[in-house]
This record gives C-alpha cells, structure tokens and sequence, in this order.
C-alpha cells in the first residue's frame, strides 16, 4: 500500500519536472513545478515529516511560485523560439550528460544497504512541530538566526535591484 | 440583504425569497458557457477549479462536533486529525492564490490581469496577518491540531473561549485579515462592478463564474469555520458533556453568526482603495499582529495557569 | 516497506532532469525554474535520511535551504527584471557581452 503510493506520487513528480523541462512557455513550467513540490510534499508526510512538508506547501509552492508566476504574468515573458536558438547544439549534448549523471548515481546507489523504517513512537515523532521547535531554538539557534538575517538581506536587494531609474 | 441596506430584496422566488440562491445557482448552469477568442483554454478551465478546491480542502480538519454515539459506535466529529491541522489551513490559504492569478491571466483581457495581480498580491500580503494572528492561539492552546485547540478551550463556562481570554485582539486581527483573503467587501476592489469592469472574473460566464461565486462564499464559511473553531471554542457550549449532538448545533450556530457578520460587514462598509488596502496590510495589520504575539507570549509566561 | 534507495533514486532523477534543464533551456526564467527543482530534490533526500535515521537535524537543514531558496528567488527574479527592463530580451544567449 504504500508502494503504491510512494509509486503515484514519485511518477506525478517525475512527469511535472520533465514537463517543466519540456514545455516552452515558462508560465505552463511554473505550473508543472508547482505540480512537482505538491508531490513531493505528500512524499515528507509519508516520510513522517509533517512540518516540513506544510511548510513546502506554505513557502515553496504557496510564496516563491506566487513570485515567479507574478513575473511571468508581469513581463509577460515570451514562449522560448527553438528556431531561432543561437546555441542549438546544447538541445542535444544535454539529454547524454543527464544519462552519464544517472550512470553515476546507480554507481553509488547500488551499495545503499537497505535500513528499515523505524517504526517506534518515539521515531515517529522526529517530524513533529514539537520536536523541530525544540531543535531549532536550542541545537540549532545559530542558523535561525542567521537566516532571519539573510532574509534581510534579500529583502533589501530586491528592493534596490528593481527599483526603476528616477524612483 | 437588502432588509440591512433598507431596500427591498428579491422576495418573489420561495417564501420570503428564500429559494433565491437556489435560482441564482440554476440560472449560472443554464448560462451560455463562452470562452474568449485568444484565452488560452486550458487554464481558462482549470482557474476556476483551482480556485475552488482548496476552499472546500479546509474542511476535512475542522471538528464540528465532540464525539458521538451513533448505533454503538463512537464517532469523532471530523473527517480527519492533523498533527499540523493549523498549518495544513494556512497552506490551502495559500494555494488560493494560483486560481485568481490564473483566471486573470488566461482571460486575455487586461482588466482581468490586472484585477487578478492586484488581487492575489492582497491575498499573499494578508497571509502574512493572517498567519501570525494564528500563533497567538497557537502559543495559548500548545498545538496546532485543531481538536486540540478546541478541547483547550472548555471549561469555565464558555469563558475560556480564546478570544475572551487572552486574545480579542489576535480575533479582530484574524477576522481582518479573513475578509482581504476571501476578497470581501470592504476588501474587495479587484472583482469591484463599478470599477475594474468585475476584475479577474469579467470573461467568464455560466458554470465557471458560478464556481467562483461558490467557492468565494465557500471561502467565507471555511473562514468562519475556522474562526469559529479558533476563537469562539469550536463546539464547545453548555451542556455537551450530557448531550453531544448539542456540540453540532453550538458549533454551526457559531459558524451562523460569524458568517451574517460577513454578510452584514458586505453591506455595510464602502470599499478600501488600493493602496489604503495595502497600507493597512502591511503598515498596520502586520505589526499589530506580531505585538499581539508578544503580549500573549508575555501573558503565557506570567500566568502559566491560563492554558 | 520502501527501501530508502527508491527515496535516493528519486531524488537523483530529479536533480538529473534539473540539470539537464539548466543546461538546455536557454530563457532565464526556466533556467531558475529548473535550479529550484535541483534544490528540492536536495530537500527530498536530506528528508528520506531524516525518517530514516530519526534525526531531526536534517529536517532543520531543509528549512534552512527553503530559506535561501526563497531568498535567492527573490533576489534573483529582482536581478532578472532589471535585466529586462534593460535588454527587453529573456534569452540568455543574448546577455553574452562578457565573452570573448
């Protein structure tokens, strides 16, 4: 049962992500991106990683693809012309490097041994709001704190970046 | 409706005009389903539906009910139990968004495009008011289960209702934020009919502008469903311990209310402005969201006996 | 029962396309699309060895690495609406001037 799935979910994620790959128009590859972090969101809830998951839903696809669907529309960024491509030739060296990439992978993944799911309560639990709550304001402040002053910081850039000349 | 705006309302269809939705909603199917020349179809179909199924996703966290017995068995009064129920709201809050932007988009029509940005960049920035208005519950019940939060708040005689007890502010800030989510009135200028020719919705007809319709008054009963079970305690009422089903009747009585509170705000109050709107989002709602945050995080700790 | 591996093998596969989607797609948007979907199927494996392993720490580094996503997508659609404004052109073919 949950074979099957992991097995749904992981084919939607694979088909939206080549479908972003795939489709010319950016707008139709935001959609099929936001396709793929909903699938995988529901892969963090089988993994038992109920915060992480909310929070990809909340932050992935809810706040960054609301702003690059909000470009998209507002630059009304034109359909990509393959007949008019200067460097075509990348078009077909691309596919082969991805192959030799998955060689690779099978290279390093075919000695995974093959650890159990943990099914005690108290593994079960790693995921909850509780328990990341706790690690992160006691293990792992530092980089809490940090981000909250990267976002800072990127606020301020896109402030200054998309200003326009005379403002 | 038109008894609060002194006028006479539609009063012919049913007893007192009470089939007149009924009507409304039959009339939306028989309507002429057009789509726009250039409107690219796909996603001129698929808007609407996005719209639409988050609004009704709410639902299945939200308890209506402590548990009954019906035929012997015991029955808890929600489809299901999150452990991240609050955040699973906040997000289907967010994915709202993506319906508007792109039924503005698909209708090849720069009114609705810009009805449509000027609406879901309202929407995303009383996400943020929205979502920390939230927290201050969230500090006081200790989860975000939803049934947790409302067995936190019995007892007491209806007094331990969070938005007695710590948190009138964090309710009048939730319900702020609610009606610029649901893009009600007096937040409600990107659909405006005297100005933006109907914003994002002006191309479509028949049964997709009737799913918007719905799933707009959809989105004000998941909001005071939610409200209801944040704020007001949810099905707590007296006399539930004896009588469970009464949990049903308090819990939709509630939800009642808060919703003619909507409709009465509708007919009441002129519109917001833009830029006002946005001002009062991010200027006014978003700092006294995070203060009522504080004030409860200080509450909490200085009297560990109110939770 | 899933073995973690077919967690890893997603996840590689992703990256794979992620990549290859970088490298082939020449409008500056999908190429940030595509880095965005790289990331994700970093979260995707620092997540299966969470619940593998019960160990918390990598579900607080997924947190940590959707905070600079978000980040750099801001700044980077920031960088990139300047850029159109000033070349009026996405494809990022054209923005060859530091070459040669």
């Amino acid at each position: 049962m949950e074979k099957a799935l992991f097995i749904v979910f992981a084919v939607i994620a694979v088909t939206s992500a080549v479908n972003v790959v795939i489709q010319r128009s950016p707008l139709y590859s935001a959609l099929s991106l936001i396709g793929t972090l909903i699938s995988l969101s529901a892969l963090y809830v089988m993994l038992h990683a109920q915060f992480i998951a909310a929070m990809q839903v909340i932050v992935y696809a809810g706040a960054i693809m609301v702003l690059f669907v909000f470009v998209i529309m507002l630059l009304n960024v034109p359909a990509d012309a393959p007949h008019i491509e200067k460097q075509k030739w990348l078009r077909y060296l691309g596919p082969p490097l991805g192959a030799i990439m998955l060689a690779e992978a099978y290279y390093v993944l075919e000695h995974v041994p093959n650890w159990p799911f943990p099914t005690e309560p108290s593994a079960r639990s790693i995921g909850t709001t509780l328990s990341v709550g706790m690690a992160m304001f006691t293990d792992y402040l530092l980089p809490f704190e940090v981000t909250s002053v990267l976002i800072l910081m990127a606020v301020v850039g896109a402030i200054v970046l998309g200003k326009r000349e005379g403002d | 409706m038109g008894w609060i705006q002194l006028r006479k309302g539609p009063n012919r269809v049913g007893p007192g005009g009470l089939l007149q939705p009924l009507a409304d909603g039959l009339k939306f199917m028989f309507k002429e389903d057009i789509i726009p020349l250039q409107a690219n179809r796909l996603l001129f179909a698929l808007a609407p539906m996005l719209f639409l199924v988050p609004a009704v996703m709410t639902f299945i966290v939200i308890p209506y009910g402590s548990e009954v017995t019906l035929f012997g068995r015991t029955i808890a009064l929600h489809v299901t139990r999150f452990d991240v129920g609050l955040l699973y709201v906040l997000a289907l809050a967010s994915l709202g968004v993506y319906g508007i932007a792109l039924a503005g988009w698909s209708s090849n029509n720069k009114y609705s495009l810009i009805g449509a940005l000027r609406s879901s960049a309202q929407m995303i920035s009383y996400e943020l008011a929205l979502g920390l208005s939230i927290v201050g519950v969230l500090i006081q019940s200790g989860s975000l289960d939803l049934v947790k939060i409302v067995e936190a708040q019995g007892g007491w005689h209806g007094l331990k209702w969070n938005v007695f007890l710590v948190q009138p502010f964090g309710f009048i800030i939730f319900f702020i934020s609610a009606l610029a989510e649901t893009n009600r009135v007096p937040f409600d200028l990107p659909e405006a009919e005297a100005e933006l020719v109907a914003g994002y919705h002006t191309e479509y007809s028949s049964m997709k502008m009737g799913m918007f319709l719905m799933a707009e008054e959809f989105n004000v009963i998941t909001s005071s469903s939610v409200a209801a079970t944040l704020f007001f305690g949810g099905w707590m009422g007296p006399g539930v311990g004896t009588y469970p089903w009464l949990s049903i009747v308090y819990f939709l009585a509630k939800v009642f209310i808060l919703v003619f509170v909507f409709v009465w705000i509708r007919f009441t109050l002129p519109r917001f402005r833009y830029d006002q709107l946005m001002t009062l989002g991010w200027k006014f709602l978003l700092p006294a969201a995070i203060l009522n945050v504080i004030f409860t995080a200080t509450v909490m700790m200085l009297f560990p006996g109110l939770r | 029962m899933i073995p973690l591996s077919w967690y890893l093998w997603l996840s590689a596969v992703l990256f794979t396309i992620g990549a290859v989607g970088v490298f082939v797609k020449r409008n500056a948007i999908t190429i940030f699309l595509c880095i965005e979907l790289m990331l994700n199927s970093v979260n995707l494996t620092l997540v299966a060895f969470s619940g593998y392993f019960a160990d918390v720490g990598a579900q607080l580094f997924v947190f940590i690495v959707m905070t600079v996503a978000a980040a750099e997508a801001a700044v980077g659609l920031a960088i990139i609406i300047s850029i159109f404004r000033n070349r009026a052109s996405l494809n990022v073919d054209d923005a060859s001037q530091l070459k040669d």
